[in-house]
């Protein structure tokens, strides 16, 4: 498939692996973390890891939406679902994520509630027309990649004078995130970023400027494909050898300096700052989210049903604030594959199909030793 | 057919009428759908004796018998329906053990308000898959419930079939050592569907495969007889099967991405909907483990067979304690083929 196929080649791949194998020192380590989930995905699917060189370590971040939404908004959810007779719209990917007691939208459903996957913003906005007589809600996850498209529901229910319409806003940012993972005490083994490839084609690459100044870690920002990641990878060991420290952009074909400017002034037209945002694994960070404006306060769903959010503390066994830093792998976790399971997930990382430790059981887990590898 | 007819008043109206609660009342208005609509299509002398029951011969040898619900949504998706599914599932359901499928039971629940016109046409093409795949369905049963109570149509089916002397065909057989084969593209049944699914709609020129594999099984069998495993990956795909096979008879698989066949539409759809088409149903597709040294004639009687045009070796069966898939990408690194969680869902980022 055109597009697709010429970043997945693998002539291109061992050519690019012997580039890698040239330029590491093998004097010294290299710990690059890949933001999205987008990224770890690949990673895992291709097997890109194996052509990498010992030394050179990915390490698998947050980026996942699914999986940094905290319990009590997935609890928040299911009480909107089962208490208020609403119709909850959502992306699939939210339906399997447990809440408290292993509660979840789908099991909501299969008690009674009316939940319908959607694949987009506009198929809510239809279950809102064809239902006038029921209240149709948008539960709104992701990073600024999903988040265009839920102002432009908002501004087109408003358009439509929609009164049966509204959204839960659980939409975060990602330059935030990383604040949060480099501002956080406490011993991190990161030396550089795999930077996001969807949302930067929305933010922009100079939406991630502050990282090199403030916290003296390149950034390079990178397509979802197999090929791209690994150009990332050099490019960072690149700067990383030549004591350079600064944003670059390997996904071109996309990603501007500037960003997608419409899908930034929806976003500000319709959306305001949060001062705080629970993130699951990585706990509350400041201005990290956004929630409706004031002027569209009408579709916020949220003040439509009086909801609030109880916080509720991740599991204690769960490694994920470790791992999402870097300092763990998901094999060092005790209930890795045992009590936590892409079937029966725990913690934020085992959620959705891009959560490092997801992604590690689901397409790694043979180069772990025996014992930890039974299902 | 010389069964006298229920008396009645006028025949049954195909082209407007729908079902009712009458239709499963076990009275007159019954009596005339089941001859109308289902004898007349399947057409054979055990249904038309009008038995609770087909009384047939037993032949000497083993007789292999399987069962199939069948509650697809949409009904009608493009190349084939509800109808032929039911038969062509479970006809290769009986294949897989290496036997000759013989007979075919089949029982409809009805909702109310269901067209008869598409009732018809989804016994017609029940009959027509029949005959292709030279089966009867010689009993049946119908059943109506209240609207809402079910989704337009659910039938299940449930066939038996006899295997030759000599043919021992299990997914507990495969061994280290054995080739993996499969019979063409994956994926094409359920992008297929998915193209037809509400809220998802999309254009595609994919038919799903649905089709009975007992002739191209007959032909694997007789060039091979001593096949381990046969095994049709319908729900969960490739990736499902593997691992069953896997984990039923205690060896590793391996396999090689760029040899497992996938049609450029629906790597397309597949890309597009971030799904992966080793998860993807197919219900025309047969997954054959054998002794490496009968793989060459394994192939080509597959490849000689109008269904197996795409077949290809891709892949092996390992020593492997922990019973993992494994499969070397096109990329060049290596990865677990593991059972799927839950559902496959697409991604959002």
């Amino acid at each position: 498939m055109r597009y697709v196929d010429e970043f997945r080649d693998p002539v291109l791949a061992k050519r690019l692996a012997a580039a890698i194998r040239a330029e590491a020192r093998p004097e010294r380590t290299y710990a690059l973390m890949e933001f999205c989930g987008g990224h770890t995905h690949a990673i895992f699917r291709y097997g890109v890891q194996d052509l990498l060189p010992p030394n050179v370590r990915m390490v698998h971040g947050p980026g996942c939406p699914v999986c940094v939404l905290p319990i009590g908004r997935v609890d928040l959810a299911i009480r909107l679902a089962t208490e208020h007779d609403v119709i909850l719209c959502t992306y699939g990917d939210l339906l399997r994520v447990p809440g408290s007691r292993r509660a979840s939208l789908y099991k909501a459903r299969a008690e009674g509630a009316d939940v319908r996957m959607v694949y987009s913003t506009l198929d809510a906005l239809k279950v809102a027309r064809d239902n006038p007589g029921r209240q149709v809600v948008f539960f709104a996850i992701g990073f600024e990649t999903t988040t265009p498209p839920t102002a432009v529901a908002i501004l087109q229910a408003k358009a439509e004078g929609l009164k049966n319409f509204s959204v839960v806003c659980n939409h975060v940012l990602t330059p935030a995130a990383m604040h949060g993972i480099l501002a956080a005490d406490g011993e991190m083994r990161v030396d550089g970023f795999v930077g996001p490839a969807h949302v930067s084609a929305v933010t922009g690459s100079d939406a991630f400027l502050p990282f090199p100044r403030d916290f003296g870690k390149p950034v390079v920002i990178a397509g979802f494909e197999p090929l791209d990641v690994m150009d990332a990878v050099r490019l960072l060991i690149r700067q990383l050898n030549e004591g350079r420290c600064e944003v670059e952009n390997e996904y071109v074909r996309v990603v501007t300096p500037e960003g997608n400017r419409k899908a930034q002034a929806l976003m500000a037209e319709v959306f305001t700052l949060r001062d705080s945002f629970e993130w699951r694994g990585l706990g509350p960070l400041p201005r990290s989210a956004l929630r409706i404006a004031d002027a569209e306060a009408e579709f916020d769903a949220e003040l439509r049903f009086g909801l609030h959010t109880t916080a509720v503390a991740d599991h204690p066994a769960c490694a994920c604030p470790d791992i999402l830093r870097g300092t763990k792998k998901p094999t060092d976790c005790k209930i890795f594959g045992t009590g936590c399971t892409p079937d029966n997930p725990i913690g934020a990382c085992m959620v959705s199909s891009e959560g490092a430790c997801a992604a590690y059981y689901t397409y790694g887990r043979f180069r772990a030793p025996e014992e930890t590898s039974v299902a | 057919m010389t069964t006298p007819r229920t008396p009645r008043i006028r025949p049954i109206d195909f082209e407007h009428g729908r079902i009712d609660l009458t239709h499963g009342s076990g009275g007159r208005v019954m009596a005339q759908l089941i001859e109308e609509c289902f004898e007349d299509a399947f057409d054979n002398a055990y249904l038309a004796k009008r038995d609770d029951h087909a009384n047939f011969a037993v032949n000497a040898g083993r007789m292999v018998m399987s069962t199939d619900g069948f509650v697809i949504s949409p009904l009608f998706f493009p190349g084939g329906n509800i109808g032929s599914l039911a038969v062509h599932g479970t006809v290769n359901d009986i294949a897989m053990a290496g036997a000759r499928p013989l007979f075919l039971s089949a029982g409809f629940i009805l909702e109310e308000g269901l067209p008869l016109r598409d009732l018809k046409r989804i016994v017609a093409s029940m009959a027509q898959a029949a005959r292709d795949a030279g089966v009867a369905v010689v009993t049946g049963d119908t059943k109506v419930v209240e609207r809402g109570k079910g989704d337009g149509i659910f039938i299940t089916t449930t066939g038996v079939g006899a295997v030759p002397d000599g043919v021992d065909i299990s997914a507990d057989r495969a061994r280290p050592g054995d080739a993996v084969l499969i019979s063409g593209t994956i994926g094409d049944h359920g992008v297929a569907v998915m193209s037809k699914r509400a809220g998802l709609s999309f254009e595609t020129e994919i038919l799903s495969d649905c089709a009975s594999l007992n002739g191209i099984v007959a032909d694997m069998v007789r060039a091979a007889p001593g096949i381990h495993v046969l095994r049709d990956p319908t729900r969960g795909g490739l990736g499902a099967v593997l691992n069953e096979i896997a984990l039923q008879s205690g060896v590793g698989v391996r396999i090689r991405e760029r040899d497992i066949p996938v049609k450029p539409a629906v790597h397309g759809a597949c890309e597009f909907l971030g799904l992966d088409p080793l998860y993807v149903a197919n219900e025309g597709k047969v997954v054959c483990f054998c002794a490496a040294s009968d793989a060459p004639a394994v192939l080509a009687a597959m490849k000689a067979h109008p269904l197996g045009r795409d077949a290809a070796v891709i892949g092996e069966v390992v020593e492997d304690s922990r019973r993992f898939v494994t499969m070397e990408t096109t990329f060049g690194g290596a990865r677990i083929v593991d059972w799927l969680a839950g559902e496959q869902l697409p991604r959002i980022c």
